[in-house]
C-alpha cells in the first residue's frame, strides 16, 4: 500500500465532498474563517481548535478529515496524528451514537465507580474505549465531570446521572431506546 | 454603553443601586452539580408560581453560580435588601409554593434550611464566628454571572479602575507582592514576584495567561469560580497585564467545562461592550484583550509549559525549567501563567489593600484557600477557609463528617500529586508549608475524604494508575517508573507482593521523585510514600497474611458466614455461582472455591451475618 500523505492533494476534500457534503463544507468554512497564512507557526496554534470543531461536526477525525486540515492549515499528517494521540479527547474511530463515560475522578473512585464500569462492561460486552458491534453505545472513562457531589457519576451524551449503583445501570440503558 | 472613566464607572454603580427594587431575591443555585441534581426543575416550578400567584413584584428570581452546597443540591436562597436570608437545601419542586408563601417570615415545615458557614472578609467583621471566609468565591452564589451590571453591583471593575486612573504598573506589582499572594494552582509561587519577573523582561509582546486546566480529578473549584462570577477573572487578568505590558490574555480551560466556556465567551462580550477590554480601556491608553483556548483532556497541560505547547498547537509536554515562562514562554515571549483562583483574589486585593488581605490567613500564606471536599464526607462541596484552619474543623465541622457514620482514615490532599495525611494531623492549621511538612502538599485544592472502608493500597494504586494514563511518556523515569510502581501496587493488591516488593518500592518512588523532567513525574509517587508511611500496616498485611483489610482487594477478600445467621437463605438466592449452601434456618456456608467475591451475599443479608475479609 502506498502512503496516504503525498500525491493526494486536494483530493482529500473531493472524497469528503462525496461522503459528507454538508459537514465537509461546514468544516471548510470553518477552517476560511481562521487567520491562516504562511506562518507555520501560527497556523499551528490554530490546529487543536480545527480539531475540535471537526471532532464536533464528524463526530470522530477520520483520516480524510485530518488529511484535509493538514493541507489547509500546512502541518504534516504526521504532526496532526501526533497531535491527536497525545490528548484523549480526539479519536480517530468512529464511536457510538451514544457516549457513556463512567466517571472515575477520586471521588467517584472512593464512592465505587469500578463496579459501576463492570457492570456497564458486562451489559455490553465491552471493555472500555470499546463501542457496541451496532454502533449504539461506546463506552468510555473520563476524569471528574465535576459533580463530585454526586458520585459515582455517569454521563450518557450530555445527561448526567448521579449516586449510580450497578443496579440502575439497566435503567439508563433503557433510557436509550433507538 | 462605554464606560471611560472610573467615576463614570462609580456613577454607574450609584445608579444601579438606587434603581435596585426592594424585592426578595430568590438567588437559585445553577452550576454543573445544581443542574445536574434537578435544579432546572426547581427554577420552572418558581417561574409557575410567580406567574400563578403574581408574585412579580414582592419576588426577583436570580439564577447563580454554586454556592458551595453541593450537598444539598438544589439550592435556593432567598436574600432582602437588609442582608438577611434564608437557604434551603434539597428543595423540590413541590415545596416552592410554600417557600414563597412563607417569604421572610420563616421556613415552612417540611423544607431544609441550611445555615450560612461563611462570612465575607470584605464587607463584613467575622461576628458569627463562620469558619469559612469567601474572597475569591466573593461573587459565586450570589450574582448572575451572565449579568455585568450584577458584578459591577458587587465593586466588579473598579480595581482595574483604580489601577488605570492612578497607579504605576510596578506599583501594582509590589501590591500584590505585599499582600504576598501566592500562587492557588498548586505551587505556591508569589504573584507579585511572578508578575515582577515578566515586567522586568524587555518590552516587547507578552502574554498573560489563565490556567483553567483543573485537571486533578476530584476539584471543581475552579470551574465554581468561572461560572459563578467569570467577570473577576478578567479583571484581574486585564490588571495583571498592565502591570507586566502585555495587551493579550489566553485563558486555557478544559473542553470538560461547557458552562463556564458559555459564560465566559458572555463575560467576555459585555466587558468589551463596556469598554473593560480592547483598545485604550478607560480611555487610559491601555489595549488589553482575551482569548480562550481549549484543553483536548490531559492532565499534564496543567503544567505551565505544557500549557503553552498545547496553546501553540503541539503535543502537551512539559521543557525543562529554565527558562521560566515568565522570561521565555508562549510563542518565546515572556508570559505569566497564573490559576483561576489567583486571579479571583487580585481584585479584592487591589481595592482592599495588601494589610487588609494579610488579615486573614497566616503570617506565610494570608488569604484563603478554596477547597473541594469530596469522598467520604457528608457534606459534599465547597469550603473556602483562611489559611491555617485545620482539617478537624474543615472535614468534621463544615464537611459534617464522614457520611453513614464509618470511621474517619485518611484526606488526600493535592490529588495525584500529594499524599494522605491521617487523624494524627487533623488539628495541623493547614498552609502550603505545614501541608508539606507533614508529607502532602497543597495542589490545587482537592480533598477527598476516605473512611475505614477504603484501601490505601488500592488508593495508591488508582492515583499511579492516573499517573501512568497521563504521563506524557517524554521523559523514562515517568514513563517507565511510574508503570512499575503500578504493576508492583497491582501485585500487592492481588496477593503477589512479597516485604522485597515494599522495599523496591520505596527505592523506585524515590529514585522517580528525584529524576523525572516535570512536576508529574516529581510529585507523582507521592501517594505511594505518603500511604506507605502511614498505613505500612496495611501494605504489610497485604504482603505478608494475604489479607487487605479493608477488604477491597477483590483477590484478597473472602466472605464468610457468622454465628448471626439465621438461615433466611436469601444469600444463597442471591448468590450468582451458588456457592452457598444451608439448610432452612441453619446458619448457611460459603464454599470459597466456587466464590468469585461479588459481594452480593453481603449486601443483601439483612443480619450481618456475612464477613468480609
Ligand atoms: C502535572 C501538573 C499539573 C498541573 N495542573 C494544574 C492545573 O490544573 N491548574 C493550575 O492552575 N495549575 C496546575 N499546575 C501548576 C502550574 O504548572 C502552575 O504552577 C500554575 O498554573 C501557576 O499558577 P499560580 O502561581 O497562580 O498557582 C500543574 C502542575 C503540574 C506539574
Ligand atoms: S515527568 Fe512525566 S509528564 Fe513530566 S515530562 Fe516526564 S514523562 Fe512527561
Ligand atoms: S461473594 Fe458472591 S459468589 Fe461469593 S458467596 Fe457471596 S454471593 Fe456468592
Ligand atoms: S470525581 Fe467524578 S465527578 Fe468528580
Amino acid at each position: 500500500m502506498s502512503c496516504d500523505c503525498c500525491g493526494k492533494k486536494e483530493k482529500a476534500l473531493e472524497k469528503l465532498m462525496k461522503l459528507e457534503p454538508k459537514k465537509t463544507t461546514e468544516l471548510v468554512a470553518f477552517i476560511d474563517s481562521l487567520p491562516l497564512g504562511n506562518d507555520i507557526d501560527a497556523n499551528r496554534g490554530c490546529l487543536i481548535e480545527t480539531l475540535h470543531r471537526a471532532q464536533t461536526i464528524f463526530g470522530y477525525l477520520p483520516a480524510e478529515v485530518q488529511q484535509l486540515v493538514s493541507e489547509r492549515l500546512k502541518i504534516t499528517r504526521s504532526e496532526i496524528y501526533g497531535v491527536i494521540s497525545f490528548y484523549s479527547y480526539f479519536t480517530d474511530k468512529p464511536i457510538g451514537r451514544h457516549k457513556i463515560n463512567v466517571c472515575c475522578g477520586t471521588a467517584c473512585f472512593v464512592k465505587g465507580a469500578t463496579r459501576i464500569v463492570d457492570e456497564f462492561k458486562s451489559k455490553l460486552g465491552i471493555k472500555e474505549g470499546e463501542t457496541t458491534p451496532d454502533k449504539k453505545f461506546f463506552l468510555g472513562v473520563l476524569r471528574c465531570v465535576g459533580a463530585c457531589s454526586l458520585a459515582p457519576v455517569v454521563m450518557v451524551d450530555d445527561h448526567v446521572y448521579g449516586k449510580v449503583t450497578p443496579e440502575m445501570v439497566s435503567t439508563i440503558l433503557a433510557d436509550y431506546q433507538d | 454603553m462605554t464606560i471611560t472613566s472610573l467615576s463614570d464607572l462609580k456613577a454607574l454603580k450609584a445608579r444601579l443601586d438606587q434603581s435596585a427594587s426592594d424585592k426578595v431575591k430568590i438567588l437559585m443555585s445553577l452550576g454543573t452539580c445544581g443542574l445536574a441534581a434537578g435544579g432546572s426543575k426547581v427554577v420552572d416550578a418558581i417561574e409557575e408560581t410567580m406567574a400563578s400567584q403574581n408574585l412579580g413584584d414582592k419576588y426577583e428570581a436570580v439564577p447563580v453560580g454554586c454556592m458551595g452546597l453541593c450537598y444539598c443540591e438544589p439550592t435556593i436562597e432567598l436574600r432582602d435588601n437588609s442582608g438577611k436570608s434564608i437557604i434551603y437545601g434539597d428543595v423540590t419542586a413541590e415545596q416552592i409554593p410554600a417557600i414563597l408563601k412563607a417569604g421572610m417570615s420563616g421556613a415552612p415545615a417540611g423544607t431544609t434550611v441550611v445555615e450560612r458557614t461563611w462570612y465575607y472578609p470584605e464587607d463584613e467583621a467575622n461576628t458569627h464566628k463562620a469558619l469559612q471566609a469567601r474572597i475569591a468565591l466573593r461573587n459565586t452564589g450570589c450574582i448572575n454571572p451572565e449579568l455585568i451590571e450584577d458584578y459591577i453591583r458587587q465593586d466588579g471593575y473598579q480595581a482595574l479602575g483604580k489601577v488605570l486612573s492612578g497607579m504605576k504598573p510596578a506599583e501594582v506589582s509590589q501590591l500584590v507582592l505585599e499582600a504576598n499572594l501566592r500562587g492557588r494552582g498548586g505551587a505556591g509561587f508569589p504573584t507579585g514576584k511572578k508578575w515582577q519577573f515578566a515586567a522586568a523582561q524587555p518590552k516587547g509582546k507578552k502574554y498573560m495567561i489563565c490556567n483553567a486546566d483543573e485537571g486533578d480529578p476530584g476539584a471543581f473549584m475552579d470551574r465554581a469560580v468561572l461560572e459563578g462570577d467569570p467577570h473577576s477573572v478578567l479583571e484581574a487578568m486585564t490588571i495583571g497585564g498592565y502591570a507586566i505590558g502585555s495587551d493579550i490574555g489566553i485563558i486555557y480551560i478544559r473542553a470538560e467545562y461547557p458552562l463556564a466556556i458559555t459564560r465566559l465567551r458572555i463575560a467576555i462580550d459585555q466587558a468589551h461592550e463596556m469598554g473593560f477590554l480592547g483598545k485604550n480601556i478607560l480611555n487610559s491608553g491601555f489595549d488589553f484583550d482575551i482569548e480562550l483556548k481549549y484543553g483536548a483532556g490531559a492532565f499534564v497541560c496543567g503544567e505551565e509549559t505544557a500549557l503553552i505547547h498545547s496553546v501553540e498547537g503541539r503535543r502537551g509536554e512539559p521543557t525543562f525549567k529554565p527558562p521560566f515562562p515568565a522570561v521565555q514562554g508562549l510563542w518565546k515571549h515572556p508570559t505569566v501563567v497564573n490559576n483561576v483562583e489567583t486571579y479571583a483574589n487580585v481584585a479584592a486585593i487591589i481595592r482592599k489593600g495588601a494589610a487588609w488581605f494579610r488579615t486573614v490567613g497566616t503570617a506565610g500564606s494570608p488569604g484563603t484557600k478554596v477547597f473541594a471536599l469530596a469522598g467520604k464526607v457528608n457534606h459534599v462541596g465547597l469550603v473556602e477557609v483562611p489559611m491555617g484552619t485545620t482539617l478537624r474543623d474543615i472535614i468534621f465541622s463544615l464537611g459534617g463528617g464522614i457520611s453513614k457514620g464509618r470511621a474517619f482514615k485518611a484526606v488526600q490532599t493535592g490529588g495525584p500529586s500529594g499524599g494522605c495525611i491521617t487523624t494524627k494531623n487533623l488539628d495541623t492549621p493547614i498552609d502550603y508549608e505545614t501541608l508539606k511538612a507533614i508529607g502532602s502538599m497543597m495542589g490545587s485544592g482537592g480533598m477527598i475524604v476516605m473512611d475505614e472502608d477504603d484501601c490505601m493500597v488500592n488508593i495508591a494504586r488508582f492515583f499511579l494508575e492516573f499517573t501512568c494514563d497521563e504521563s506524557c511518556g517524554k521523559c523514562t523515569p515517568c514513563r517507565i517508573g511510574n508503570r512499575r510502581l503500578y504493576e508492583m501496587l497491582t501485585d500487592i493488591c492481588h496477593g503477589k507482593g512479597t516485604p522485597q516488593t515494599l522495599v523496591e518500592l520505596r527505592n523506585l518512588a524515590l529514585v522517580i521523585k528525584d529524576t523525572a523532567l516535570c512536576g508529574l513525574g516529581q510529585t507523582s509517587p507521592n501517594p505511594v510514600l505518603s500511604t506507605l508511611t502511614n498505613f505500612a500496616d496495611e501494605y504489610e498485611a497485604h504482603v505478608n497474611e494475604k489479607r487487605c483489610p479493608a477488604g477491597v482487594c477483590e483477590r484478597l477478600v473472602r466472605f464468610t458466614i457468622n454465628e448471626k445467621c439465621v438461615g433466611c437463605g436469601v444469600c444463597a438466592r442471591n448468590c450468582p455461582v451458588t456457592a452457598i449452601t444451608g439448610a432452612t434456618k441453619k446458619r448457611h456456608v460459603i464454599n470459597q472455591d466456587k466464590c468469585i467475591k461479588c459481594g452480593i451475599c453481603f449486601e443483601k443479608c439483612m443480619f450481618k451475618a456475612i464477613d468480609k475479609q
